[in-house]
């Protein structure tokens, strides 16, 4: 009996030596500041001088702030590329998924854009969209001259109407073959086969068989697909404006999260930033329970 | 769909079986048509890069047509060696490479610590500090970003190297994933092991991290990849361009030569062809990843 309790004391010290490194390092940096966050929220704070309670001003503040609004309203709009690539990546999917030959390599080259994905190919898809020597816009004045027209492609990023359909391009190019293609990959290939078997003996067609039987069997993934792109969504969009618009023109392509920058790290507004933090956290909150609430936390997703 | 196929006909007439095939490759040839062309579009962007970052200085503003920006037929190597010295682009790659690594190391060893005890070890409390650190996993880091920034602050950290390393190493995702690995290997391996008296950091390291090749792999793979890549964080910490990674090397390399394209492209290429090495050797590892992030729910 003592050797047993001796073991078990033995094995909790042990446990929690194996976590120590892992733990403190959890506490100083995401812990601790959640709530440091949070209290900030409460105050203003110019980050020279102390910071003072203010209360629930910021959140106020932030609730009348215009710009505020329409960067969440910019961050909603450049979420249309979400179901334009799902619907991308679940095509490329089924495509893969015949058993041809060569199909690696095509996953590979689909794969590409999400590999080098960041700075770099946001570089380069600035110097694409120049509106003078540009490729777009080269190539739209090259098929004018073909069609014996003076066609003039539009400013692309400094234009307020095209600004931000061309970062949707963009996006939708760099995920249509990453990983939620992937991830419809292995969901088609976990599709029981019985079922196209059974209806196959009913008499239906390709299109029949994917909405009778592909469909529903996968959409536990594009649920989880669209939840996570979702959450993604709302923290998107600070490399993209840091690199190509700088947010603008006139704001059209500031996010939330590159408003929350500005306000910290550069205007050192770090009160009412950590409140845009908590607002965006709120929203994310929000998402997740609804998730939780509606279908459980233990669906297995693939 | 394919599926057709693999359904042998009871009864069926040569004609009929001769217009199936018929079908079949008709199938086929638009699947692969629809394909190659969605691979050129995949593709053109990065042949427009190299193709650019091959070109001759100024040479994009004045004679090219618009088929030669999509083909090299201009090979002006040098622009690969002027970015070396127009840039301290050798410094931004060591600085990267260092990051990045520290931060994998860092990341891989502690999470693999902490996921051994909460997937192999009894202790008091285990439930309840693992729903905790679950429930840290959909905080954005948006929230996290500003206290830390201070603490580093306080601590005279800004513009370090760990600044840029330390906050990045604990993360519940790795501990998660690795938890999820550790769970799936059976009890009895280690029971003999204890019999024979051994430590657990001796179970550990001999019998569980040889066993989880594929799962340490891919956690180094995606920390590696996430922190060559990072953007923000190195920017809000550091500001002499000595320390600069990669990412923030280039955006302050864009703002100074905003209008030499081929080095902008050839310093682009340079930042790629890594992270492309990387690939090709750990494919696999890719999309086992994200099939294990597909699956925590």
């Amino acid at each position: 009996m003592k050797r047993v309790l001796k073991d078990k004391t033995k094995e909790a010290l042990a446990a929690y030596a194996f976590l120590a490194p892992n733990l403190l390092g959890f506490f100083v940096f995401t812990s601790i500041p959640v709530v440091v966050s949070l209290l900030l929220s409460f105050t203003e704070w110019g980050l020279f001088t102390p910071p003072k309670w203010v209360g629930l001003r910021n959140f106020i503040e932030l609730f009348q702030d215009k710009r505020f609004w329409q960067y969440s309203f910019n961050t909603v709009y450049l979420m249309a590329a979400i179901p334009i690539s799902m619907t991308g990546s679940l095509l490329l999917a089924i495509a893969l998924n015949q058993k041809l030959k060569g199909m690696v390599i095509f996953r590979t080259i689909y794969y590409l854009p999400t590999i080098c994905a960041g700075v770099a190919i946001f570089m380069l898809w600035r110097l694409m969209y120049n509106p003078e020597f540009g490729a777009f816009n080269t190539m739209i004045a090259g098929l004018g001259d073909l069609l014996g027209l003076k066609l003039q492609g539009p400013n692309w990023l400094t234009d307020t109407l095209w600004a931000k359909p061309a970062l949707i391009i963009m996006s939708v190019w760099q995920s249509v073959g990453g990983q939620n293609m992937i991830l419809y990959l292995a969901a088609l290939q976990g599709v029981p086969r019985d079922l196209y078997d059974a209806a196959e003996v009913d008499g239906a067609n390709a299109i029949q068989k994917f909405w009778a039987v592909t469909w529903p069997q996968i959409s536990p993934t594009t649920f989880f697909i669209g939840i996570m792109s979702l959450i993604g969504g709302f923290q998107a969009g600070f490399d993209q404006a840091y690199m190509m618009t700088g947010g603008g023109p006139n704001g059209s392509t500031t996010t939330i999260i590159y408003y929350l920058y500005n306000n910290a790290f550069v205007w050192y507004h770090m009160g009412y930033a950590a409140a845009i933090a908590w607002v965006l956290f709120s929203v994310i909150f929000l998402i997740t329970f609804l998730k939780w609430k509606f279908f459980g936390k233990n669906i297995h997703y693939t | 769909m394919s599926y057709q196929d693999e359904i042998e006909p009871v009864v069926r007439s040569k004609e009929a079986r001769k217009q199936r095939q018929w079908g079949k490759v008709m199938h086929d040839s638009l699947i692969y048509i629809g394909l190659c062309l969605g691979a050129v579009t995949m593709i053109a962007p990065f042949m427009w890069m190299i193709t650019t970052s091959l070109s001759a200085p100024g040479a994009i503003f004045s004679d090219r047509s618009w088929w030669k920006e999509w083909i090299p037929t201009v090979f002006y190597w040098k622009n690969y060696i002027d970015v070396w010295t127009v840039v301290p682009f050798g410094r931004f790659y060591l600085n990267s490479v260092f990051i990045s690594v520290a931060l994998t190391a860092g990341q891989v060893i502690t999470s693999s610590l902490a996921a051994y005890a909460f997937a192999r070890l009894e202790f008091p409390g285990r439930d309840k500090l693992f729903f905790g650190y679950l429930g840290t996993m959909m905080i954005p880091g948006a929230v996290t970003m500003i206290p830390v920034f201070v603490l580093l602050r306080f601590l005279g950290w800004i513009d370090t190297y760990q600044a840029m390393i330390l906050p990045g190493i604990f993360t519940a995702y790795g501990t998660f994933m690795l938890r999820q690995f550790f769970l799936t290997m059976p009890k009895e391996l280690e029971d003999a092991a204890k019999i024979d008296g051994c430590s657990y950091l001796r179970i550990f390291w001999h019998i569980i991290i040889p066993l989880s090749g594929p799962a340490l792999a891919t956690l180094t793979t995606f920390t590696f990849m996430g922190s060559w890549m990072s953007l923000m964080w190195p920017l809000i910490v550091v500001n002499s361009a000595s320390k600069f990674p990669l990412p923030v090397g280039l955006s302050y390399f864009q703002g100074l030569h905003n209008t030499n394209w081929e080095l902008l492209m050839a310093a682009t290429v340079m930042m790629m062809l890594p992270i492309l090495i990387v690939f090709v050797f750990a494919q696999r590892f890719f999309v086992e990843g994200i099939k294990l992030s597909g699956i925590k729910g």
